[in-house]
């Protein structure tokens, strides 16, 4: 039973970081219309930014408190001279200018910190577990991890809902030409998203440095995966994003326990299936 | 399908003469290196027939070219030769039943997530390939002997030797043009091309648009085979790399930077991206740096974009600078 709930723990806990991710992806699309392959680059760019602050500052929360205000000054700059160029443009350059940005985030990567696995110690004041029997416990970091996902899911669910920006936001997302019409300038709110999106990515990749390993090509396996998320939950999404990521979460760590010669095929495989059954995703609007 | 125009046309003919011509003075590594060339412009081209002519737009399409090679390596028997003439056809039936599986499923979708999930399908063999003890795992497996082409007690080519293989690879390259250009010229290629268009306008027409779809998904999927079969018979090897999602990023590359739905394009793409691999990762010309030649490479890539709306291939079709286009959905 208790083997269970940890199970049942870490599925939620890596949905939940795999939503921070596909959340970004999810938006960038539903509102510009950008596919963005080089989103995994972004968190795995968060990875290395909070490794190489935390060696500098000597403090990994320290160093989320720098990385998060670079990453959107980062957004904010590859808006301005790569994405903004393909917000018309046919998805097909989309994918081949990101493709080319993956290729050079790995390269600037490799450059600068070296193609080494890393690694950064959990802070000291959640480097504990908590005793579930006699012999099972769970990491005290890991439930924190849980609980800065969802409280910054809960953030933006409150920012989309309630606030000005997020009304525009969903209107630019179902027409953007009235919205520019209406006399709003949509390029801002295109910037804004954009830059969250890239420090959202980029966040969820500090705060897994301590449990995952930093190593080279971490974006892509984390890519792969979110696009999947998005799929199952239905491009522009956001609450389907949520549900595709709480379920791939749960469907990848069972699978490893449930059926270790197919594991890595499970999300697969549920993806296949809901594709078969709703194939624009379970909130799909198509 | 627009024709090359005649000073082009020519130009592709002296192209392909100076390729027959080679071997009589090329050296043996650049045999080799051009063999792998023309195997991409086949896997190129066949992506080219979904990309720019039906206007699917697969980032997976790298699972039929590792189907194929591992169909060899599985055909083949640990000491001795397999025969070409059975495990050439059986490479490209077992990438093209596979196709027809995928494409099943991932023609249910389209635009984006269609994007989306052929990437994701391409990236589930990846992982089968991984874990599959029978296929190699992690670290692939060895061909140790090349496949025999002996028919009938006759053996018309010997395909350990380099010389031989370029024919061969150079045969089927054009025989892959040929083929996709009668397919294009048929009712079935202005179908195809009239989904790209317009798909609710065909569609009203009449036609079974998804049935056509998926005989082009196939198609392209047997043609990924065949290159992905060359691929594993030259080098004696195959990998999960075969499936990776760099392999189908690449040859989308090729597909784009060479100029989408001309069928030369792709070619002249599988040409410049692969030599200029070879350039940019040459140690005695760039020392330390050739290590990071994916650098430059991607700084090309984003230029292209930025700056060669039609690829290469549009460059040498005279519309180099047109307006991008609007997003179609």
């Amino acid at each position: 039973m208790s083997l269970l709930l940890i199970q049942v723990l870490n599925g939620v806990q890596y949905g939940l970081l795999l939503f921070l991710v596909a959340s970004g992806l999810t938006l960038i699309f539903g509102i510009m219309g950008v596919i963005n392959l080089a989103h995994g680059s972004f968190y795995m760019m968060g990875a290395y930014l909070a490794f190489s602050l935390a060696q500098l500052v000597g403090n990994l929360w320290l160093a989320i408190l720098i990385g998060i205000p670079l990453s959107v000054a980062i957004g904010l700059t590859l808006e301005l001279l790569l994405f903004r160029q393909l917000y018309r443009r046919d998805h097909l350059y989309q994918v081949l200018l990101t493709y080319g940005l993956i290729l050079i985030m790995e390269e600037v990567r490799s450059l600068l910190v070296g193609d080494d696995v890393h690694g950064i110690a959990i802070p000291a004041l959640f480097d504990f577990s908590i005793r579930l029997t006699d012999t099972l416990s769970y990491p005290v970091y890991r439930l924190l991890m849980s609980a800065i996902c969802l409280a910054t899911a809960g953030l933006m669910a409150l920012v989309i809902r309630r606030t000005r920006l997020g009304m525009t936001i969903r209107a630019g997302a179902n027409n953007p030409e009235m919205v520019e019409l209406l006399g709003i300038d949509i390029g801002l709110v295109y910037r804004i998203v954009f830059a969250a999106g890239v420090a959202l990515a980029a966040f969820a990749g500090m705060i897994a440095a301590p449990v995952a390993s930093i190593y080279p090509g971490m974006g892509n396996q984390i890519l792969i995966v979110s696009f999947v998320v998005v799929v199952i939950g239905g491009i522009g999404s956001i609450e389907g994003a949520f549900l595709g990521s709480l379920l791939i979460g749960l469907a990848d760590t069972f699978g490893q326990v449930l059926a270790p010669q197919i594991a890595g095929m499970t999300i697969y495989m549920l993806m296949a299936a809901v594709l078969l059954w709703r194939p624009a995703g379970l909130f799909g609007r198509a | 399908m627009p024709s090359p125009p005649p000073l082009l046309r020519a130009l592709l003919l002296v192209a392909l003469a100076a390729l027959t011509l080679y071997p009589l003075v090329g050296q043996v590594f650049y045999l080799q290196l051009f063999a792998k060339v023309m195997i991409f412009a086949v896997f190129a081209m066949s992506l080219d027939l979904l990309v720019g002519f039906t206007g699917l737009v697969s980032l997976g399409h790298a699972a039929f070219f590792g189907l194929g090679a591992y169909t060899l390596m599985l055909l083949s028997p640990q000491y001795e030769a397999a025969s070409f003439w059975l495990s050439l056809p059986a490479a490209v039936a077992v990438a093209a039943v596979a196709a027809a599986i995928i494409g099943a499923l991932v023609l249910r979708t389209s635009g984006v997530y269609f994007i989306m999930v052929t990437l994701a399908f391409a990236q589930m063999l990846y992982y089968f390939a991984i874990k599959s003890k029978a296929l190699g795992g992690s670290d692939g497996a060895y061909i140790y002997v090349k496949p025999d082409a002996t028919i009938l007690g006759w053996r018309p080519f010997d395909l350990g030797n380099r010389v031989h293989f370029y024919y061969l690879a150079l045969a089927l390259m054009v025989a892959t043009y040929v083929l996709l250009r009668m397919v294009l010229r048929s009712l079935f290629g202005h179908v195809v091309r009239g989904i790209r268009a317009n798909e609710p306008r065909m569609r009203a027409l009449g036609f079974p648009i998804f049935h056509y779809k998926l005989a082009a998904f196939v198609l392209a999927g047997g043609l990924a085979g065949l290159a992905g079969y060359l691929e594993a018979a030259q080098y004696g090897y195959v990998n999960p790399e075969f499936f990776g999602w760099q392999e189908s990023g690449g040859v989308l590359m090729m597909v784009i930077l060479g100029g989408i739905g001309t069928l030369f394009g792709p070619i002249l793409g599988a040409f410049a991206l692969t030599l200029l691999q070879d350039f940019l990762s040459d140690e005695a010309i760039f020392h330390g740096f050739h290590k990071h030649w994916l650098l430059p490479m991607g700084v090309l890539i984003v230029l292209a974009v930025l700056l060669l709306p039609r690829g290469i291939g549009g460059l040498a079709l005279g519309q180099g600078r047109r307006a991008p286009q609007i997003a179609d959905d």
